[in-house]
């Protein structure tokens, strides 16, 4: 076993057993933190197949930015594990089956008999300075400029929906306008009645 | 590269939907809402545009131009398509207004999402590509899920909406998995190039088989056919009537145009394999959707589960596999999306604030309220359970035909049988309408151009039912 393989492994490993981590850890910090485990070996992975960007972008976005994010919201979040996992107990053996099924097939299916080294010749390794973010570069927005503009759309929608399903303006929330506070004269909230002066009581 | 190369041009109706949707999105949020008709008003102008500019690409120029480097494609089923998704979101959008307003929801966010989800279901249909098919499909679910929810107070249509979006992601999962597949073994995304690869590779490689079996299910998911229907009923039902004629009506014939492009013309070279699987799904579907209807007193879930049947007729015309079969499906599609608009646009009429008119009870003696609305109610049932004259009766027709000619008259004659168990619901509820005494007297009071454009809807199916050449020739003209 050459040495990228035994990285390759090693990484594999790391990333199946922290993606199990995020599925079946009680806590939900643990779970957001077990996928950050997942993304970083994921990018490990990606680094050995000369894709440096993409594994750069990984960290950099998901588990710098996104994760961090999705931390602070699961800390802010008051979930009741108990309650969400009601049931879970029951879909487990169905689960189990689905999951064994399609591994099986896996299995079979995406092995070296289908995707050796006899079916697809090993590519070509490029030279140290070889730019990745170079060659992204050229075709995204020449050859894919087509779904890249429909991704930025997307994310566009993504914005409006999020928006227009959270921010909400509340007609009986009380807040001050100091400005208005400032401006306001004694004729406006003072009014002087007179009365008549009661008589004593005899 | 040069630009001449990118033949943009082709593209001018997604283009200026793109602008006017963001002009839309701009121009909502400087209004107040007494003025919130603008948007209204201004989104069904760009839709108008945008039909008046696929007519006139469609007849200056109807040959396959592949544009945006092979991710998009313009031909006759691409124009015809899209010609009836913007009409028939215009229909939507009719009947939407005085329901929002009812409900003081009558925001420009619904119109905004509507306008993007046209534009979702246009790249859909044009995609040349498996990426710019999958980005179209997101672009439209993401809008989908977002309308659902639309209505924030309602949790009813929250859960819809999360029910909604948990189930559609899954899909999008499968799909893109299936892509992934297809990808290792041809070593292209693109639907011509993948299919010559297929060509070459025989039907016999297990892994393209493995790519396809999941590609179906994502695509059988997003179509709602049995076993991957569940979200169907409850997304209908949650979801706000507007936003469920939405979601009834022209994502359908998206769906048909991504069907069409990845099994017909990407996979073709497996349809001995895809074939089998559609079987499975159209006869579950038939079989499931019309017996669980009949058990249905709201009429919402209703015309979900009536959907699902009609989506297993629709994959009855597509596994035919031949273009006698792709454009009876197409036609079936067509038409399916004008009465499913048309009928929760009755049930839009009926309602009104503090009403959601959608139990069948709401129904009872529409006749004598209101005989001219009872008789479009009478159109739109009679056209889904296929009874002559109406369209439904020819589609349903045009599809068995198909069928028949491949040597499958089993499954023609299963589809006859439960279209015949079908007929029991649709009938249910025109016998309520005309045989029982109303529950509520209440004028149906709503403005004008609903009225007008529920009629002309409800008088369409049956002027296509009379006179079905037109349509049908256009279906066969798209496939020849």
């Amino acid at each position: 076993m050459s040495f990228t393989e035994g990285v390759f492994y090693a990484f594999s490993a790391i990333m199946i057993m922290a993606a199990l981590g995020v599925i079946t850890a009680r806590n939900p910090v643990h779970s957001a933190l077990s996928l950050v485990l997942t993304f970083f070996a994921t990018s490990a992975i990606w680094m050995l197949l000369e894709a440096e960007f993409l594994a750069i972008t990984l960290v950099l976005v998901y588990v710098g930015a996104v994760m961090v994010l999705f931390l602070f919201v699961v800390m802010m979040l008051d979930i009741n594990i108990t309650r969400m996992r009601e049931g879970f107990m029951r879909y487990v053996p169905f689960g189990i089956v689905i999951a064994l099924i399609l591994v099986v097939q896996m299995v079979m299916i995406v092995g070296p008999e289908n995707f050796g080294l006899e079916q697809f010749a090993e590519p070509a390794r490029h030279v140290a300075d070889h730019s990745n973010t170079k060659e992204l570069g050229r075709v995204l927005y020449t050859d894919y400029v087509y779904p890249f503009e429909i991704a930025a759309v997307i994310l566009l929608v993504a914005i409006v929906a999020a928006i227009s399903l959270t921010m909400r303006r509340r007609p009986e929330t009380k807040y001050q306008t100091p400005g208005k506070q400032v401006m306001v004269k004694k004729e406006d909230r003072l009014r002087v009645v007179s009365m008549k002066a009661e008589e004593k009581e005899k | 590269m040069t630009l001449e190369l990118l033949n943009y041009a082709v593209a001018w109706p997604e283009i200026f939907l793109l602008t006017m949707a963001c002009v839309v999105l701009v121009a909502d949020v400087y209004l107040d809402d007494e003025n919130r008709n603008a948007t209204y008003l201004l989104s069904q102008l760009t839709l108008l545009v945008t039909l008046v500019l696929i007519a006139v690409k469609a007849t200056s120029a109807s040959e396959t131009v592949i544009a945006f480097n092979g991710t998009f494609v313009s031909d006759a089923l691409g124009d015809v398509l899209k010609f009836f998704i913007v009409l028939i979101i215009a229909i939507v959008f009719v009947y939407s207004r005085d329901y929002l307003k009812d409900r003081n929801i009558f925001k420009g966010e619904f119109y905004v999402l509507g306008l993007f989800g046209v534009l979702g279901m246009m790249v859909m249909v044009s995609a040349n590509h498996f990426l710019s098919l999958y980005l179209g499909l997101e672009l439209l679910s993401l809008s989908l899920y977002a309308m659902v929810a639309f209505d924030r107070d309602n949790p009813n249509a929250s859960e819809a909406a999360m029910k909604y979006f948990v189930l559609g992601a899954i899909a999008s999962g499968m799909l893109l998995y299936g892509m992934s597949m297809i990808y290792g073994m041809t070593g292209s995304l693109n639907i011509a190039e993948v299919a010559t690869a297929i060509n070459q590779m025989g039907d016999t490689n297990i892994v393209l088989i493995f790519g396809l079996v999941f590609m179906v299910i994502g695509l059988a998911f997003k179509l709602g056919a049995v076993p991957f229907h569940m979200w169907i009923p409850d997304v209908y039902h949650g979801a706000p009537t507007t936003v469920t004629s939405y979601i009834a009506s022209a994502p359908k014939i998206a769906g048909f145009a991504m069907v069409m492009r990845l099994l017909a013309e990407g996979m073709g070279g497996l349809q001995a394999d895809w074939q089998g699987m559609l079987v499975i799904l159209a006869v579950l579907s038939m079989a499931i959707g019309n017996v669980i209807a009949i058990a249905q007193t709201n009429l919402k879930r209703m015309l979900a589960y009536s959907t699902i049947s009609h989506v297993g007729f629709i994959l009855l015309g597509i596994l035919a596999a031949n273009n006698d079969g792709y454009s009876a499906a197409m036609f079936y599609t067509l038409t399916y999306a004008l009465m499913s608009v048309g009928g929760f646009g009755m049930i839009i009429l009926l309602a009104r604030a503090g009403l959601e008119a959608e139990n069948l009870d709401d129904f009872k003696g529409l006749n004598q309220r209101s005989p001219w609305y009872a008789f479009m109610m009478l159109i739109l049932m009679f056209s889904m359970a296929g009874v002559p004259p109406t369209v439904g009766f020819w589609a349903k027709l045009a599809v068995l035909k198909a069928v028949i000619d491949i040597d499958m008259l089993w499954l023609a004659l299963v589809a006859v049988f439960f279209s015949i168990i079908g007929v029991y619901y649709y009938l249910r509820v025109v016998k309520l309408m005309y045989f029982d005494d109303p529950v509520d007297e209440t004028p149906i009071e709503k403005s004008r151009d609903m009225q007008i454009a529920l009629s002309a809807n409800g008088l369409a199916i049956l002027v296509l039912g009379l006179y079905p050449a037109a349509l049908m020739s256009l279906c066969v003209s798209v496939f020849s």
